[in-house]
């Protein structure tokens, strides 16, 4: 079905030997002190005082239109950070990535204010994403719908300091999830909310991946991979170690995990 | 659900094509993939830059409210606080340090206030422009805009501060018998330019705050040796009389002071020209043109680099 437009796949992210490296500034010594901080700055050599993170360790792959890609592996093991370096918002220190589109990350918590009402965040949300002010008066009622948060009284007018973690979750959700993007990246989002909330996430994400796109999805729930990805990128400290169907990656990862 | 799975695996089992062979870069030139996160031309950037406005303000504003969101009397504080200030600076400097200097009481009040919000609105621009990426490195990693949207939104949030202020300042300046008349429209051209000045020094400090954050700590000891420079308790004119004349003109084109004496000079019926120095429109237009200019592109240099590490 997603195939019916040409015989070729045509590529949305290309991967080529990707290497990310953080620099955490203050943390060589791990003494917090004013007397460390001072002889580091008096040691002369090569960047003083900053210790690097090599994060992802020569990731290649291509990913297709119409794929949804689940990524997978324990903690700290670079999941996170080679998404953000897809969306472009970390700088490559070898090797490069090629995207179709702008690639976005579904995370635009960041540019929420716990102060402001829901409704001026869902505005603000929409506005941030790069929705044109029109996009997001006409998808508003939209977002307000699908997260739910009126079901239970208005509280769409309230300040979202007075919502549950669990309402917020869902609003974020719902206002990032509102857009149409080429390439969309989600970070373990489907974690919050209840069954049904998850379900209609769940649903969105389908959705989405039909109008032409390409999704990634990180998790450690593996249903939910189950559920949304037809094929997984498995990391582990930084390098890819398996990439391939859905079934035959989660088959490996729990062998490896020992479930 | 398993409906979703049987079509993605067609899609993978579809595996043969003429891409097999090819490097990734050959791939991305076939299908006109571009690098992610490259940097766009500086022409490319302020037209992405006008695209976001709606959300620069929107960002603005939001900061605004939610400044006073938790307070009882809410957005009143917006002009209670200046009002406030206002206040303890009348006490301290006019009645208890009578920092005066051969003006007139009627004129010093509303010098004073003029100059104390006047300064306050490129102190606080600057301030704000530090912090305004590494304090939002959230935002910065996890959407896609021009990262100058942020100074500029910060820069434009102390705009707004001050038009509340403003309010007060009104109060203060028909309190001590200047009234409203025809110079005061010379309000809008002087703040359109202290505007882009403030927006400047944002973004220049802004890029240097992302690499350096430590520079939020010394800020304010800068700032303050700024203020105390450029007269904006005392006028520069009176306390310097007597002083070599070319002394006199060096603080007198320092921007804040430019800004400060042109909002008085049209504000305050007494306060008049003699005060400012020659060619004032002139160098008021030079400092907003040229560090506008400077910070913007400055700030687009580096502006792949932010939110790294």
């Amino acid at each position: 079905m997603a195939e019916q437009n040409t015989g070729a796949r045509v590529p949305t992210v290309i991967a080529d030997e990707l290497h990310i490296v953080y620099r955490v500034s203050g943390a060589k010594t791990g003494k917090g002190s004013a007397t460390a901080a001072l002889s580091r700055i008096l040691k002369r050599g090569e960047e003083r005082g900053v210790r690097k993170v090599h994060a992802v360790k020569g990731v290649s792959f291509v990913a297709y239109r119409g794929e949804a890609i689940g990524l997978i592996g324990s903690n700290g093991s670079g999941k996170s950070t080679l998404l953000r370096a897809i969306a472009g918002l970390l700088p490559a220190e070898r090797g490069r990535v090629y995207t179709d589109g702008q690639p976005s990350l579904l995370g635009v918590n960041a540019a929420l204010m716990n102060d402001l009402t829901g409704e001026r965040n869902v505005i603000l949300g929409g506005l941030a994403m790069g929705m044109t002010r029109e996009e997001v008066k006409a998808r508003y009622q939209e977002i307000v719908d699908f997260s739910g948060i009126n079901e239970k009284g208005d509280f769409i007018t309230l300040p979202m300091r007075t919502y549950s973690s669990g309402m917020a979750a869902r609003l974020r959700f719902s206002i990032a999830a509102a857009k149409d993007h080429d390439v969309l990246m989600i970070d373990e989002a489907l974690a919050t909310g209840d069954r049904k909330f998850q379900m209609r996430s769940e649903e969105r994400i389908r959705e989405l991946r039909k109008e032409a796109g390409t999704v990634f999805l990180v998790s450690h729930n593996n249903k939910s991979i189950r559920d949304t990805c037809n094929r997984v990128l498995w990391l582990e400290r930084g390098e890819l170690r398996l990439d391939g169907p859905t079934e035959d990656v989660l088959n490996e990862y729990e062998k490896f995990t020992g479930k | 659900m398993s409906e979703t799975t049987r079509d993605g695996d067609v899609a993978v089992s579809a595996h043969q094509s003429s891409d097999d062979g090819l490097t990734a870069t050959e791939l991305a030139a076939k299908y006109g993939l571009s690098v992610s996160g490259a940097r766009p031309g500086l022409v490319e950037y302020v037209r992405r830059l006008w695209g976001r406005r709606h959300f620069i303000l929107a960002f603005s504003q939001a900061k605004l409210t939610a400044q006073y969101s938790q307070a009882r009397l809410g957005q009143l504080w917006q002009v209670a606080t200046p009002l406030l200030n206002a206040c303890v600076y009348y006490l301290i400097f006019g009645l208890i340090l009578k920092a005066s200097r051969g003006m007139p009481h009627g004129t010093y009040i509303p010098f004073l206030v003029t100059g104390v919000f006047v300064f306050t609105f490129t102190q606080s621009s600057i301030m704000a422009g530090v912090r305004a990426i590494s304090g939002n490195l959230g935002l910065v990693r996890a959407l896609h805009f021009p990262r100058a949207a942020l100074p500029v939104s910060f820069a434009l949030q102390q705009l707004q501060q001050l038009l509340f202020s403003m309010i007060v300042m009104f109060l203060v300046v028909v309190g001590f018998g200047s009234y409203p008349r025809l110079p005061w429209l010379l309000i809008v051209p002087v703040l359109v330019l202290q505007f882009l000045f403030n927006t400047g020094l944002a973004l220049i400090v802004a890029r240097l705050g992302a690499g350096t954050p430590d520079l939020a700590q010394l800020m304010p000891f800068v700032l303050r040796t700024w203020m105390y420079t450029s007269g904006v308790m005392f006028s520069l004119h009176h306390m310097l009389a007597g002083r070599p004349e070319w002394v006199i003109r060096v603080l007198q084109v320092n921007p804040a002071a430019v800004y400060m004496d042109l909002m008085r000079f049209a504000l305050i019926e007494d306060y008049g020209s003699e005060n400012l120095p020659p060619h004032v429109w002139a160098v008021a237009l030079f400092w907003a043109v040229v560090v506008f200019g400077g910070g913007f592109v400055y700030f687009w240099k580096a502006e792949e680099r932010y939110g790294r590490g």
